[in-house]
C-alpha cells in the first residue's frame, strides 16, 4: 500500500461518470439506450423526411405511375359491351346510361355500380353483369309493359308489378294495352290485371280503369258509362254485373252509372231521356188505372 | 432509546428490501484499504432469521459477484476524517465491483472500525403475567434494561441480548414458551461516535447509495475469524488493521465485549519511514516483502536494499539488515499488542473458560507474529483467516478480508438484536391512536 503522492494522477471515478456507469448498469436504461434511442433516431430521420412535400409528392405520383402502368396492361383491356336480351331500342338505352369509351382497363371497373346504374334503367327488370376475356357482357330481363297509365301531361308504361316498364309522348303503338288512370294507379296494377281478366263480355268495351281516391276502381266503358267498383273485393263486384248483364242485358239498356259500392245491392242511375220516359209511362199507365 | 429503535427498524426494513431485491453492497471503510464486496441472494432461500434458518446459518444464501478494493484516502484511525477524499474512494471501490458485478447496487451494509467502540452490559427483569415466556415478555424485559448513561454524542450501533435467565435457571438462548415467575436477560451494548457514523453515512448518500445495515467491524471480524468452538467457548479476536485494531471477545455464541485500539500498521510503516529515512511508500513495500518481528541470526546477514527515492540515485544505494528493520518494526508491534493485552485484561478476559485468541488483519500477516502475539497475550494464540464464502476471489480470501467477510456473512444471517423484537415502549403509544383512525375510516 503506496501513500498519496503529491501530484499523483486522480484516478477515482468522477461524480458525473459514477452516476452514468451506474445508470448504464440498471437494465431498463440500458435497453433503452441501446434500442430505444437508436430506434427513436430513425424514426426522427424518416419522419423528417417523409414530412416534406415535395416527398409526399413524388411518393404519391410513383405510386400512381405504378399503378396506372399495371393497369394499362393489354391483359386487363375491355374491348366492347356486350348486351344481351331485350330489344334493340332497350339496347341503345343502356348504353346510354352506363357512359363508358372503350377499350378500358378491367382493374377500373366496378361491376356492382355498373349493375345498379343499368337496373335503374325503367325497362330493365334484371341485370347480370360479367366479364368475360375482354369483353364486357351485360345479359339483361325486359319488363313487358302490360298496363299504359295516363297522368296530367305524359303516359306511363307499367308492368304486372306495377313498376314503370318506360314513358312514352303518345299513345300510338300501344293500344292494345288496357289504360288506367288516377292517383298511384300503378301500384294497383295487380288487382287492375285481374279485373280486366274478369270483365269477360265487357271486356271489348271497357275504355279505362279508373283509381278513385287510391283505394277503389271506376271502370269506365264505350258510351260513358261506369261501373263504380267498391274498396272490398272489385272483382267477385264486377263479376256480379257481368251476370246481370249477362241474364238481363243491363248495360245496354241506357243506364249511365251502375254502382256497386253499397254491398246489399246494386244501384242504376238512368239517363236524362230515360228518366222522362220511365214519367211519361208511369203517367200512362196512372190514366188507365183510373178511367 | 426510541428514536435509536425506530431508525434501527428503519435500517432493518432496508436490509429486507435489499435481500428481497437480491442484490446487496458490503463496504468496508478501513484506513488502509476500501473493500466493497457485492452479494447476489438467492430469493428462494429463506431470509428472516426469526422464522428459521437453514443448517448452513444461510451462508449458501448468497454468492459474491463482484469485489473491488482501492487505497483509503481521507480515513485516519478508522473514522472518516475528509468526507470528499473518502467518498471518491468509495466511488472508485464501488464502481469496479459494479463493473464486476454487471449490476448496479442501491443498498450497502457498511462497518467502521474506530469511533472509539465502547462496551457496557445491561440487564433487565421483569416477572411473568402468565407463568410462561411468551414473545412479548422479551420484549417487555429488553425494554426494562436500564440503559446506562453512554455520554453526550454516542450512538448504540449493537444491542444483542446475550443471555436470558429464568428464576434461577441461567444460560438460555431462547426461554420462550417456558416456564418461570422471573425472566431476566444480559445485554451486551456497544456504542460508538455519533459523528463518525453520520460521516460515514454522508459520504455513502453523496454516493448514491443507501445504508441498509451498519456493524461494528470488530464484531464483524470475529464472526469470520473465529470458529464454532472458540464462539462457544470464549475467545478474542484481534484485527490489526492499517489505522485501528480492534478487539472483541465471544463467549456462547454472543459478542460480549468490543474495543479498538487506535493504533495498526500504518504506525509501523511510519516508524519504519522515520527511523530508515525513506519515503511512506518504500517503508510499506519494506515492510510487507522483508518485515517481521522475530529476529535470528541469519537475519544479521539479510541484506535489504532500501533504495530510497531521494533522486540521487547513484550515490544513494543504502543497505539495511533485516534485523535493523525487525528492530524498528518489533517494539511497535509489542506496544500494539500490549496495549490490546490492557484491553482484553480489562474486560476480564482471563476469567472466561475459554481463552483462544485469534489474529486476523492486515497486520497479522507479519513474519513471526504469532510466537511474539502468544508471549504477550497468552499460550492460545492462532492466526485466522475468514470463513470460505461462495464466489470470494482468491485475492480476497486472506485475513485483510476478515471484516468484509463478517459483514457478509452477518447480513445473510443477522444475530438477533434488541430491535429485533417488539418494545412495548415503542409500539404503545402508536397503536390506540392508529385503532382509533382505523375506526373512523371504517365509519365516515
Amino acid at each position: 500500500m503506496s501513500a498519496v503522492e503529491p501530484g499523483s494522477r486522480e484516478y477515482s471515478p468522477s461524480r458525473m461518470q459514477y452516476r452514468w456507469e451506474r445508470i448504464w448498469l440498471t437494465p431498463l436504461y440500458r435497453s433503452l439506450i441501446r434500442t430505444g434511442v437508436p430506434v427513436a433516431l430513425v424514426a426522427m430521420m424518416a419522419v423528417g423526411h417523409f414530412s416534406k412535400a415535395e416527398t409526399q409528392a413524388q411518393l404519391a405520383m410513383s405510386v400512381a405511375n405504378a399503378r396506372s402502368m399495371v393497369e394499362n396492361r393489354p391483359e386487363f383491356a375491355v374491348e366492347l359491351m356486350q348486351i344481351k336480351g331485350g330489344s334493340e331500342a332497350l339496347a341503345q338505352e343502356v348504353r346510354e346510361a352506363v357512359p363508358l369509351t372503350f377499350p378500358q382497363s378491367s382493374l377500373r371497373l366496378d361491376l356492382a355500380a355498373l349493375k345498379a346504374d343499368i337496373e335503374r334503367v325503367d325497362a330493365v327488370a334484371r341485370a347480370d353483369v360479367a366479364l368475360r376475356g375482354s369483353v364486357l357482357e351485360v345479359r339483361i330481363q325486359e319488363r313487358l309493359p302490360v298496363l299504359i297509365w295516363r297522368g296530367a301531361d305524359h303516359l306511363e308504361l307499367v308492368d304486372a308489378t306495377g313498376a314503370r316498364a318506360g314513358v312514352v309522348a303518345v299513345r300510338d303503338g300501344f293500344h292494345h294495352l288496357p289504360l288506367i288512370m288516377g292517383t298511384s294507379a300503378q301500384a294497383a296494377a295487380p288487382e287492375a290485371l285481374s279485373l280486366i281478366a274478369a270483365a269477360g263480355p265487357l271486356r271489348g268495351r271497357i275504355r279505362a280503369l279508373r283509381r278513385m281516391g287510391q283505394r277503389r276502381w271506376d271502370l269506365v266503358l264505350d258510351r260513358e258509362q261506369v261501373i263504380k267498383l267498391p274498396v272490398e273485393a272489385p272483382v267477385t263486384a264486377l263479376e256480379r254485373v257481368v251476370a246481370l248483364h249477362s241474364a238481363r242485358d243491363v248495360l245496354g239498356r241506357d243506364v249511365t252509372v251502375v254502382d256497386l259500392r253499397d254491398g246489399r245491392r246494386p244501384v242504376l242511375r238512368l239517363s236524362r231521356a230515360a228518366v222522362e220516359e220511365l214519367h211519361r209511362l208511369r203517367a200512362i199507365a196512372d190514366e188507365e188505372e183510373e178511367g | 432509546m426510541t428514536q435509536l429503535y425506530e431508525t434501527q427498524r428503519a435500517m432493518r426494513a432496508r436490509r429486507r428490501a435489499a435481500l428481497q431485491r437480491g442484490v446487496v453492497a458490503i463496504l468496508d471503510v478501513g484506513s488502509a484499504k476500501i473493500a466493497c464486496m457485492i452479494l447476489a441472494f438467492d430469493s428462494s432461500v429463506q431470509m428472516n432469521a426469526q422464522e428459521g434458518v437453514s443448517a448452513m446459518a444461510n451462508h449458501n444464501a448468497f454468492r459474491v459477484i463482484g469485489v473491488a478494493t482501492t487505497r483509503s484516502r481521507g480515513v485516519r484511525f478508522g473514522e472518516v476524517s475528509t468526507i470528499e477524499e473518502t467518498e471518491r474512494a468509495i466511488r472508485t471501490a464501488v464502481q469496479a465491483a459494479q463493473k464486476m458485478a454487471g449490476t448496479r447496487v442501491d443498498h450497502v451494509i457498511a462497518c467502521l472500525s474506530g469511533a472509539e467502540p465502547r462496551s457496557y452490559g445491561v440487564s433487565g427483569d421483569v416477572a411473568l403475567e402468565n407463568g410462561s415466556v411468551m414473545e412479548y415478555d422479551i420484549g417487555r424485559v429488553l425494554a426494562e434494561c436500564d440503559v446506562p448513561d453512554t455520554g453526550f454524542g454516542r450512538q448504540v450501533v449493537h444491542a444483542m441480548p446475550v443471555n436470558f435467565a429464568l428464576d434461577h435457571r441461567t444460560g438460555l438462548s431462547d426461554p420462550r414458551g417456558q416456564i418461570g415467575n422471573r425472566l431476566s436477560v444480559d445485554m451486551h451494548l456497544l456504542t460508538i461516535d455519533t459523528h463518525a457514523v453520520e460521516h460515514l453515512l454522508k459520504c455513502i448518500k453523496r454516493c448514491d447509495l443507501e445504508l441498509a445495515g451498519f456493524a461494528s467491524s470488530a464484531y464483524v471480524s470475529g464472526i469470520s475469524a473465529l470458529v464454532e468452538d472458540e464462539q462457544e467457548l470464549g475467545g478474542a479476536c484481534i484485527d490489526l488493521g492499517g489505522g485501528a485494531t480492534t478487539v472483541s471477545i465471544f463467549l456462547k455464541k454472543h459478542m460480549i465485549f468490543a474495543d479498538s485500539v487506535r493504533m495498526g500498521g500504518d504506525l509501523v510503516t511510519s516508524d519504519i519511514s522515520q527511523g530508515l529515512q525513506v519515503s511512506a511508500a518504500v517503508a510499506e513495500r519494506i515492510k510487507t516483502f522483508h518485515g517481521g518481528v522475530m529476529a535470528t541470526g541469519m537475519d544479521d546477514r539479510d541484506m535489504i536494499e532500501i533504495g530510497g527515492e531521494t533522486g540521487d540515485f547513484d550515490r544513494d544505494r543504502r543497505k539495511i539488515s533485516r534485523s535493523d528493520l525487525i528492530g524498528v518494526m518489533r517494539p511497535r508491534v509489542e506496544e500494539i499488542l500490549e496495549e490490546v493485552r490492557a484491553r482484553l485484561d480489562g474486560a476480564g478476559f482471563n476469567h472466561l473458560p475459554g481463552q483462544r485468541i485469534v489474529l486476523t488483519g492486515g497486520g497479522s500477516q507479519i513474519p513471526g507474529l504469532e510466537g511474539l502475539a502468544s508471549r504477550i497475550l497468552g499460550q492460545q494464540v492462532r492466526l485466522g483467516r475468514p470463513l470460505r464464502i461462495q464466489g470470494l476471489p482468491q485475492a480476497a480470501t486472506g485475513p485483510a478480508f476478515a471484516a468484509s467477510v463478517g459483514l457478509a456473512l452477518n447480513a445473510a444471517h443477522p444475530q438477533d438484536e434488541c430491535w429485533d423484537f417488539n418494545l412495548p415502549v415503542a409500539g404503545g403509544a402508536r397503536q390506540p391512536l392508529r385503532r382509533a383512525m382505523q375506526w373512523f375510516r371504517d365509519n365516515w
